[in-house]
């Protein structure tokens, strides 16, 4: 279902000039001009507003039963209609808009933290590389889908877990996409000419190698942002997510199977919020790929 | 009549900034079992020239803007791909700089020849291979029998360039078409690949143009010789009266730039400056940005080739004044 | 050839090694007493002090570890708490359904992949290239069980064409398996679909444009020659690496769609164990999945070898 591909970010050769003027703004200026990554940015963007307004653009508390009115379609006084307890799907599906992102952003930022951490030190230092990267081929050996699976099944089910497990799922796969960065920058003339100057390994990393390896990384963490959400929403639906009635995307899916016939709506809205966010997000990636890796920029 | 006949020929890429052209009003001839040198730094259209006569410039970007190839009572530049396809090989054939890399890697050399072959003759398959075994021996591979089942990464680079000779010789084609074929090499093996050549082109009485940016290439090769600039052609001449008379200030500044033995010159000269990127070239003479006896005139007119001495042309408006200024004693 | 086959065995060893370490140490990872877990809130003690011994929890950490490897060793990957056989038996059993819904899928995922994504490169920058690269930026942002729950309400709920779910054994009626796996097969397929799109599309420009495709230019060949001989043959040897990719996300898709779709297949065992707390169940289907896709790899790397005479001389 999800996997980070070798093709989400460059593992090969991150050539560039160490200083160029403003590189940082040429890029965003090539970004604001490409189509694609601002259809990706409108997108998520969306999605990223419904997250953070939740608590003041729903009226309805998401877990309020209301059997009188449920199965109502969308369009009544319910904007979304409701679901078979009568609950506000505006309100459940907003709310788990921003259950999504939330994992979105702590998975991503626990490989931002532990990928870049591995990384950097097995591919700059080659006596832990063999070691951590042994450890590193047994994870991504795992089919991704089946290990979160199995680890939130081992922990149990909550939103927590879930952020657990997609961790250690992708960590390893970010891992590896910086220490192959790391190691093509540790050979690159001006590290070596600072390692001759003298510089310690630390500024090395940090000053030299870091600041260059970051390109592979934004894109990496652009999909993987996408496989989150896609993969929690999966647990969810197969009853492994937060726990019912929390309203997560994947668990109105699940609950909305018994009654597709009568009420389609109910998958429906939330599954098309998913797509768009996972398509937005792809489409971003996509953008800062065009933009931030030259090597993986199709020369017309 | 000429072999190959071209005719006032331009050939543009459409980039992100508009269409620039990189060769421009190119007219030329190739006599049969001649062999024609085009000589010029990188940029300067030599490569184009050769990929628009073969047809396999990517279009779009790239497009035929005038000017017309004849070969053969034919405008290739008027044919389809189809029948471009039927020329490519049997008419004319081509080698390139870099024979790491013209070979496909994952095809042995011997059905890399024999695809060739079979592309536009009906051969038995016994016939086919003796045919490419005689090929392979005829450009010095050693035991080619054997060597019919190596893939490319088994051979060096000297012998992957043979294996393109005899890919190219395949069709008996009546002009081969070499860019840069020793650029690549080793020296030695650079003057092993000529020297093959020049015995191909004996033996079967094809013509040869070869495109280098190497002098010494040409002295050693060619009959005749083109300088390219900027995309235009600015000298023409039969070799020898080129390295005895240049005329053209950018070929007296490429025979200054080659350490020679034999002619007795002070020092080596580079030519100051760069090839002009082809969306910025200067109004008037290309060469005038680096030329010493660049005059204000040089920027109103685009010289024109013309014929200064017998089957030998260049264009420059201010040859007298050169010419009276090498005169004169330092 | 032979060399390289065991060169790589040889290196998939030690991963292998640390694959069933991991699994080893995931029921360490259940908070608390898993033997409690299991058995549930409502167990006495007895209860509880039984499966604990059952599950060998009750001994010392080393022994369980070497009592793990050695059951390993004679292939007995412990005893299913909820079907009350042995893992192994139990999983290979349902083997065959996962196999023949993936091989389906995989089917359509290089017919569709490679198609769009060759088109895609040969048409550059024309309509046909962006519908290709459409459709598969949506391949790959259509969850499958998104797209399942479509499909069945379109082509079961409303139109009747094939069955809502269930399954029917090839060896039993070869048309009710097409028909039962068919719409499966395609919400599985999608997103590999889209992915392999991508890459051949990015392949095959790639090697477009290398030396070797203008020798084959040079030389006459006819245009069809050059894209599916001299072409093909290079963008196959990185889209095979995918494809070992690819293998890896349908056994995981799989899962979903298998539990979707109430196809008695791997994934639904270990949905349906992970739901019912048969950790051993879930730790052994775990580890003969994994080890089954780390054998893949092999041939996915014995392929490469057999594709890429640079890497089967070295």
């Amino acid at each position: 279902m999800s996997e980070v591909l070798p093709l989400a970010a460059a593992p090969e050769a991150v050539e560039r000039a160490p200083k160029r003027r403003h590189p940082a703004l040429a890029a965003l200026r090539r970004l604001f001009r490409h189509r694609l990554f601002l259809t990706g940015l409108f997108l998520f963007g969306i999605i990223a507003f419904l997250a953070a307004a939740a608590p003041w653009i729903t009226t309805a508390d998401p877990n309020r039963l209301s059997m009188r009115n449920k199965f109502l379609p969308p369009g009544g006084d319910y904007i979304l209609g409701t679901d078979n307890f009568g609950r506000s799907l505006w309100s459940r599906v907003v709310w788990g808009a921003q259950l999504s992102v939330i994992i979105g952003i702590s998975v991503v930022a626990l490989n931002a933290v532990f990928g870049t951490l591995i990384g950097a030190l097995a591919g700059y230092f080659r006596r832990v590389d063999n070691v951590l990267m042994r450890i590193n081929d047994a994870l991504m050996a795992f089919p991704a889908i089946l290990l979160a699976i199995g680890v939130t099944a081992m922990l149990g089910p909550s939103t927590m877990n879930v952020i657990l497990a997609l961790g250690i799922v992708y960590v390893p796969r970010t891992a590896r996409i910086v220490r192959a960065s790391v190691i093509v920058l540790r050979e690159m003339e001006y590290v070596q000419a600072a390692v001759a100057a003298g510089a310690g390994h630390w500024r090395i990393l940090r000053h030299h190698i870091l600041p260059n390896a970051m390109a592979p990384m934004i894109v990496q963490l652009s999909f993987l942002f996408a496989y989150a959400v896609l993969s929690e929403a999966t647990l969810s639906f197969l009853g492994l997510g937060a726990v019912p009635p929390t309203p997560t995307w994947g668990n109105i899916m699940a609950e909305g199977r018994d009654f597709m016939r009568d009420a389609p709506w109910i998958i429906a809205i939330p599954g098309v919020a998913l797509m768009l966010t996972v398509l937005g997000l792809n489409m971003l990636g996509d953008g800062l790929r065009d933009v931030l890796d030259p090597r993986l920029r199709i020369q017309q | 009549m000429s072999l190959l006949e071209i005719r006032n020929l331009t050939t543009a890429f459409g980039t992100e900034s508009g269409q620039v052209t990189a060769i421009e009003d190119i007219s030329f001839g190739i006599e049969p079992g001649e062999i024609l040198g085009i000589v010029g730094e990188s940029g300067s259209g030599k490569s184009v020239t050769a990929l628009t006569v073969m047809g396999l410039l990517p279009r779009p970007p790239a497009k035929i803007l005038s000017g017309s190839v004849m070969f053969d009572g034919q405008d290739l530049t008027k044919l389809s791909e189809r029948q471009l396809q039927k020329i490519r090989g049997p008419g004319i054939a081509m080698i390139f700089q870099e024979p790491m890399t013209s070979l496909n890697p994952v095809f042995r050399i011997g059905e890399q020849i024999m695809e060739t072959i079979r592309a536009h003759e009906r051969l038995s398959p016994r016939a086919l291979r003796d045919r490419a075994v005689q090929l392979l021996a005829k450009v010095g591979i050693p035991s080619p029998e054997r060597r019919m089942d190596d893939y490319p990464h088994q051979l060096s680079g000297g012998q992957r360039q043979r294996v393109m000779i005899a890919i190219a010789l395949a069709c008996n084609p009546r002009l081969l078409i070499a860019d840069e074929p020793t650029t690549a090499l080793d020296v030695t093996i650079q003057a092993q690949i000529l020297d093959l050549l020049m015995d191909l082109r004996d033996e079967l009485g094809m013509a040869i143009m070869i495109i280098t940016h190497n002098m010494g290439v040409v002295a050693e090769t060619a009959d005749r010789v083109l300088v390219m600039y900027a995309g235009r052609i600015v000298e023409q001449s039969p070799v020898e009266r080129l390295f005895d008379a240049p005329l053209h200030p950018y070929t007296r500044g490429l025979l200054d730039c080659v350490p020679s033995l034999e002619h007795d010159r002070p020092r080596l000269v580079a030519i100051p400056g760069s090839l002009p990127e082809p969306a910025r070239r200067p109004s008037g003479c290309r060469f005038r940005p680096r030329c010493a006896h660049a005059a204000p005139a040089c920027a109103e007119t685009l010289p024109i080739l013309a014929e200064r001495a017998p089957a030998h042309a260049a264009a420059c408006i201010r040859l007298p004044e050169i010419a009276a200024a090498m005169a004169e004693p330092a | 050839m032979m060399g390289v086959a065991l060169r790589r065995l040889a290196s998939a060893l030690p991963v292998l090694l640390l694959v069933s370490l991991i699994t080893f140490g995931m029921m360490r990872l259940i908070p608390g007493d898993p033997a409690a877990a299991i058995a549930g809130l409502s167990a006495t003690p007895q209860q509880v002090a039984q499966i604990r011994a059952d599950l060998g929890l009750d001994q010392p950490f080393l022994q369980q570890l070497v009592h793990w490897y050695g059951g390993l060793l004679q292939g007995d990957l412990g005893r299913s708490i909820l079907m009350g056989r042995g893992v192994f038996a139990v999983t290979m059993e349902r083997l065959p359904v996962t196999l023949g819904l993936s091989a389906y899928a995989l089917v359509l995922t290089l017919l569709i992949g490679l198609l769009c994504g060759i088109a895609a490169a040969l048409k550059q920058n024309t309509i046909i290239d962006q519908l290709a690269m459409v459709f598969a930026m949506i391949g790959i942002s259509v969850p499958s069980f998104f797209l399942g729950l479509v499909m069945i309400i379109v082509f079961a709920v409303h139109l009747g064409w094939l069955p809502t779910g269930g399954y029917v054994p090839f060896a039993q009626d070869p048309w009710g398996w097409f028909r039962s796996v068919t719409m499966p097969a395609i919400s599985l397929a999608l997103l590999q679909a889209g992915l392999l799109a991508r890459i051949t599309r990015s392949t095959m420009l790639e090697v477009m444009r290398q030396d070797y495709i203008r020798t084959a230019r040079a030389k006459g060949l006819p245009y069809h020659q050059v894209v599916f001989r001299h072409a093909l043959a290079n963008a196959l040897i990185p889209i095979t690496t995918v494809v070992g990719i690819i293998i890896s996300l349908l056994l995981s898709g799989a899962v979903v769609t298998e539990a979707l779709f109430s196809i008695p297949g791997i994934g639904q065992l270990l949905t349906q164990a992970v739901l019912n707390r048969d950790y051993p169940m879930v730790q052994g289907g775990l580890l003969l999945v994994t080890g089954f896709l780390v054998l893949v790899n092999i041939g996915i790397d014995l392929l490469y070898a057999v594709l890429d005479p640079r890497v089967r001389y070295e």
